[in-house]
């Protein structure tokens, strides 16, 4: 899909009307009453600095919202019947009312499913998690050694991660989540983090690498290779639902021929339509991989109540405007249009792409040429920066792999076939 | 978000037009300009009721004696009959509605 066009001066032409029957992805189209996923990053603070972090984190915005004005948006949610939150950061465990706000978001019907590096899921933290309904638990891993992830994540991170899940699983957590996203270094690794998952009674998420945050200054090196990107999907198609993707591949659907190996999932850009961010200081964005000022909708304090997620959600311009047609561009001429629909739209607006041409990934290479030709100096970078500034105690560790030059002219990557990891 | 289709999770429990159902206790519905969400807290599932024909059914469920009944006050036509009861076999079968005496 497309963002909207530019603003036009005229006039535009009557909206089509929303489908009253048909598939329910051209009714997502036309936005919901509600978000089905919403994102919420209670807080910029990180514990971590993770070089592929989508929000920049690191330190805490002095403005963000306080413990009242969480519990009103709570109340929101729960009205609108949004009946879970993802929330993230940051790391939201650091903040110092997070499990406070757990309690008052499960007590009023809105569960939560939180993402964590698990450094702060000790045996107590894991034990009250497992007997508390409506909380699922989501925990980082990037790597299925500590050589791959402590790479990315920071020394430390992968012990950190594996001591939470199996603290989860000692205290008779089922079924929460190992989320991993997938880079160059880590394709070649998914059978191996399968298996880390079933260890620890586990369900495998794996998400895509987007060039959003810091993301963007590693994403040329991480992003996977054309090929893996065809080992991924035949990995996807194989293990099916039994591996959770938060529809995030949808631009790898366009592998699927004759209408055969398709994806589960929506396969839609569901930014300002039925997926959401709010960011610590109340920011609403069209998706958790859009923290930009190109696509903020507002902001929950706009409004006259405590908080107004509501007004935003349903009536600001920009969420307007994704709900409209789009078009497709360049890519409607191409045959898998109607699987990939043209991709991710934060992937291409952050590699400096046009938002109605291919995903930077596209699976016909559709974009390498464009990704080529563009001017790099013209990237849109990122409208916040929490990074820290000092040095952070779990800094990553660099692949020491990479720092041997290659070998010929075929090994630029540490992941050639034959050669095995730590 | 975890939307997977409840037909293909296999579906013991057949919805009899004589029977009496209600929406299960751990299920909320939202509604939505297409008909509406149901989501189970239980089992984190969310399911998509696509008419709003199917809503007042699964709605009315709980208030009638009979299934059977429950269609028929949500105008549901004897030549649609078969459709909606296999529609909340499926429902049935995800758990999202359950029998009761």
């Amino acid at each position: 899909m497309t963002l909207a066009p530019e603003r036009r001066a005229t006039p535009a032409p009557a909206r089509p009307v929303r489908p009253t029957t048909g598939p329910l992805v051209d009714q997502f189209e036309f936005g919901l009453d509600a978000p089905i996923c919403l994102t919420w990053e209670l807080t910029y603070a990180c514990n971590l600095a993770c070089t592929h972090c989508l929000s920049s984190s690191g330190r805490r915005d002095p403005d963000e919202l306080s413990t009242e004005e969480c519990k009103a948006l709570i109340d929101e949610f729960e009205r609108m019947q949004i009946f879970y939150v993802n929330i993230g950061g940051g790391e939201p465990t650091v903040r110092p009312d997070f499990w406070e706000l757990l309690d008052y978001a499960v007590a009023h019907h809105v569960g939560v499913k939180f993402s964590t590096n698990g450094f702060r899921i000790t045996p107590e933290r894991a034990a009250k998690l497992a007997a508390t309904d409506y909380v699922d638990v989501q925990v980082s891993l990037d790597g299925a050694t500590a050589e791959v992830n402590d790479s990315v994540r920071g020394r430390g991170t992968y012990d950190a991660a594996l001591r939470a899940m199996a603290n989860l699983r000692d205290a008779g957590m089922k079924d929460f989540k190992m989320s991993v996203v997938c880079t160059r270094h880590n394709i070649g690794q998914l059978d191996e983090f399968k298996a880390i998952a079933d260890t620890y009674g586990a369900q495998l998420r794996l998400t895509r690498l987007r060039p959003s945050g810091r993301g963007a200054d590693v994403w040329d090196e991480l992003h996977p290779l054309p090929e893996q990107q065809r080992e991924l999907y035949d990995w996807l198609v194989a293990n099916g639902d039994q591996v959770l993707t938060g529809d995030s591949f949808f631009h790898l659907s366009a592998f699927a021929e004759d209408g055969q190996g398709a994806l589960p999932g929506l396969n839609l850009c569901g930014a300002g339509r039925v997926v959401c961010l709010v960011d610590p200081v109340g920011d609403v964005y069209a998706c958790p991989f859009a923290i930009h000022d190109r696509f903020k909708a507002g902001n929950v304090r706009d409004g006259a109540g405590a908080t107004d997620f509501d007004t935003v959600w349903k009536h600001s311009e920009l969420f307007t405007d994704l709900r409209s047609p789009q078009t497709g561009g360049a890519c409607t001429k191409c045959s898998a249009y109607d699987s990939c629909r043209g991709g991710c739209m934060a992937a291409k607006f952050f590699t400096g792409l046009p938002l109605d041409g291919p995903d930077p990934e596209c699976v016909k290479g559709n974009a390498a040429s464009s990704l080529e030709a563009r001017d790099r100096g013209g990237l849109p970078g990122t409208s916040q920066d929490h990074s820290h500034k000092g040095t952070v105690r779990n800094a990553p560790v660099p692949l020491t792999l990479m720092r041997r030059p290659p070998s010929g002219a075929c090994d630029e990557s540490p992941l050639v076939p034959g050669r095995s990891f730590g | 978000m975890t939307a997977t289709p409840d037909a293909e999770r296999g579906t013991p429990l057949r919805v009899r037009a004589e029977a009496a159902w209600r929406l299960s206790d751990s299920v909320s519905l939202r509604p939505e300009p297409f008909g509406a969400l149901a989501y189970d807290f239980r089992t984190r599932r969310l399911s998509f009721l696509k008419t709003p024909t199917l809503v007042d059914v699964v709605r009315g469920l709980a208030d009638h004696d009979t299934a059977g009944e429950a269609l028929t006050a949500a105008g549901v036509t004897p030549q649609q009959e078969s459709s909606y009861l296999s529609a909340l076999t499926t429902l049935a079968g995800s758990g999202l509605i359950e029998e009761r005496p």
